[in-house]
């Protein structure tokens, strides 16, 4: 097991007695990206701003690289990076001098401070427009201008919220692209985001918050064997065949097959049947063209969960 | 890494230095208003006004030929229809003040920079003091730089050199004028902190201005005639009531900054209150008063203006520590 970098226990924020974090336990891993899911107003930037301290919890506790962020500010604020949804730069400086801002806010002596400018903005890929003022930057741009502001103080965990919610898809992509890199540079990234895809393109573990708590965490497949029960789904694309259901349905494990348009088969089934699948399909007279085990997306997960809260809260009422 | 079992005991006190950063905030906020057209506009107004006034009063001063406290008058000295500098002081001063500090604070959340400068290592206390301290050196700056125009003015019409007690007013004048500035800055800076929108904190700051300016000593006397009415006409309520107008009229960092200005620059006056005919017994009358006297005269205007800038910028200060961040 690797070092705990980020733990909570019972974390609660209350506004005007309304709980928008509720008991919350949390912990993230050393070098690992850990995803927070959850819909608009779970709770999900209260908890950031709790971990930063810079909003003060009504109860529980928090550690985030053994200091507390209550009573060790900076000490926390030092050694984590804060990529904020609202990202902001001064329009009227360049990017260079809104990061040297940074830098002196860290306490950096000067050379020291030019040195990590030009490797940040390196690693971003934003070295060709560092003199340039930040009005002109497009939305991608500041975004990876955030990357390298946190970059900065080389911090040992960096919290993103929402990072690539407005960028378009190769802006996005490439954001992704820097997230893994700094994963395998070793800092533990902690995602907030209610873009799931993009979620579970790159975090290792994630936790569904839900009205202030956390009911859901584990990896993308724990969390679908939770929520939509275990089985594998295999998708079959068959050629020159008509009446595939009976010969499939007769296999061992098989649960249940659907004709999912006209040349492709869906099963559900206990194990992986890919194999005598294949097999099936030869053996009544069709060509396969394509065989496939279906990931769980955290996209079913997410639906299907919300899906029985609704239900169940209406079961309640 | 420590785990929550092993944790010490939880102590109160927060972390390191609450200043810890200032000076980096110091150092940005400065550079902006330097370069900003804002501050630039202000400052060629004030500069202008202070050359066209001085160069006016100079030449007026050369003719007549006076022969004492020359460089005093050089900001006194109104000639028709230019008034005296100090007369344009009690209004650009405010403004450029106001100017510093109407969008620090909420110019910060309307770019949305807020929670990153707050994700540093830094406490608020630094960001709102850096600011703060930033506006208040880039007056000192501007002033202080004119000041020393108006005196290189002085030298280059007058043909003499200023006498050490000339100096010494004049400092103090200087003193005085950047104090008046402290408190409109700490007032535009607690507007900032409470409006969202910079203009609403610009127009709520020059309407405390105006209401100082133009409407307290109005009130000041109403109050004072319905609180202290005359009602026989008795000497006794003749002074209570001027006693209660005055006392009013100081509420206003424009009254006592106008009281200072006159007890600095005027060295013949020998009092701020009301004088009664039997306490003039034996002062020769125009004499000047020693520095020494006229400060004792300004003393308690000078910390007014100074408490009230403090007690602006705690007020400010109560405001921002327990604004939430999330915008």
């Amino acid at each position: 097991m690797s070092e705990i970098v980020l733990e909570s226990q019972g974390l609660t924020k209350q506004y005007n007695g309304f709980a928008a974090v509720d008991k919350l336990d949390l912990t993230v891993r050393q070098g690992e990206v850990f995803g927070l899911l959850g819909p608009n107003g779970a709770g999900k930037t209260t908890t950031i701003l709790m971990l930063l301290g810079l909003t003060e919890p009504t109860a529980g506790q928090v550690h985030v690289m053994g200091f507390d962020p209550v009573r060790q500010p900076l000490s926390v604020k030092a050694r984590v990076g804060y990529l904020p949804e609202q990202l902001g730069f001064y329009e009227g400086m360049t990017a260079r001098e809104n990061l040297f801002y940074t830098a002196r806010l860290n306490g950096l002596p000067r050379e020291e401070a030019r040195a990590r400018i030009d490797a940040a903005l390196g690693q971003v890929r934003l070295s060709g427009v560092a003199d340039r003022r930040v009005a002109t930057f497009s939305r991608g741009m500041r975004q990876r201008l955030g990357v390298a502001d946190v970059l900065i103080k080389r911090p040992q965990l960096t919290i993103m919220d929402e990072p690539t919610q407005g960028l378009d898809p190769e802006a996005a992509r490439e954001f992704l692209g820097i997230i893994r890199r700094l994963k395998s540079e070793g800092i533990t990234i902690l995602l907030c985001s209610h873009l799931l895809h993009q979620v579970q393109a790159v975090c290792d573990r994630v936790g569904l918050f839900h009205q202030g708590r956390m009911v859901l965490e584990g990896t993308v497949s724990e969390l679908a064997q939770q929520v939509l029960g275990s089985g594998y789904r295999i998708r079959l694309e068959v050629e020159g065949l008509d009446g595939l259901e009976e010969p499939l349905q007769r296999l061992d494990g098989v649960l249940n097959v659907r004709r999912a348009a006209a040349n492709v088969y869906e099963l559900a089934a206990e194990s992986d049947l890919r194999a005598k699948a294949a097999r099936a399909v030869v053996e009544a007279g069709g060509s396969l063209l394509s065989l496939a085990v279906e990931e769980p997306s955290l996209d079913d997960v997410y639906t299907r969960y919300f899906q029985r809260e609704e239900v169940q809260d209406e079961a309640t009422n | 890494m420590k785990r929550l079992t092993e944790r010490p005991k939880r102590d109160r006190r927060r972390e390191g230095s609450p200043w810890t950063g200032l000076g980096a905030v110091v150092a940005k906020e400065m550079a902006d208003h330097l370069t900003s057209a804002r501050m630039f506009i202000l400052e060629l107004l004030i500069l202008l006004t202070a050359v066209g006034t001085v160069y006016v009063a100079a030449q007026n001063l050369r003719d007549a030929g006076v022969e004492q406290f020359l460089f005093l008058q050089l900001f006194t000295t109104p000639q028709d229809p230019v008034p005296a500098f100090v007369g344009f002081l009690g209004f650009l001063v405010p403004l450029l003040a106001i100017a510093l500090a109407f969008d620090s604070v909420n110019g910060e959340f309307n770019q949305r920079t807020i929670s990153r400068v707050l994700a540093q290592p830094v406490y608020r206390d630094a960001l709102l003091l850096g600011k703060f301290l930033a506006g208040l050196f880039t007056l000192m700056l501007v002033l202080t730089a004119i000041w020393l125009l108006i005196i290189g003015l002085g030298i280059l019409v007058l043909g003499v050199p200023p006498s050490g007690e000339e100096v010494a007013r004049g400092l103090t004048f200087l003193a005085a004028t950047i104090a008046y500035g402290g408190v409109w800055m700490a007032l535009a800076m607690v507007f900032s902190i409470l409006f969202r929108q910079p203009a609403t904190a610009a127009l709520a700051s020059i309407a405390a201005w105006l209401f100082f300016t133009v409407f307290w000593s109005m009130i000041a006397g109403l109050l004072a005639q319905t609180l202290r009415p005359i009602e026989i006409g008795l000497p006794q309520e003749w002074l209570a009531q001027a006693k209660l107008d005055l006392a009013l009229g100081r509420i206003s960092p424009n009254a006592l900054y106008a009281e200072v200005i006159l007890a600095t620059l005027n060295p013949a006056v020998r009092s701020l209150g009301l004088v009664l005919p039997t306490q003039l017994h034996g002062a020769i009358l125009g004499a000047p008063l020693p520095i020494d006297q006229s400060l004792a005269l300004i003393w308690p205007h000078l910390t007014g203006l100074i408490a009230a800038t403090i007690l602006l910028f705690a007020l400010g200060y109560v405001l921002f520590q327990r604004r939430e961040i999330r915008a």
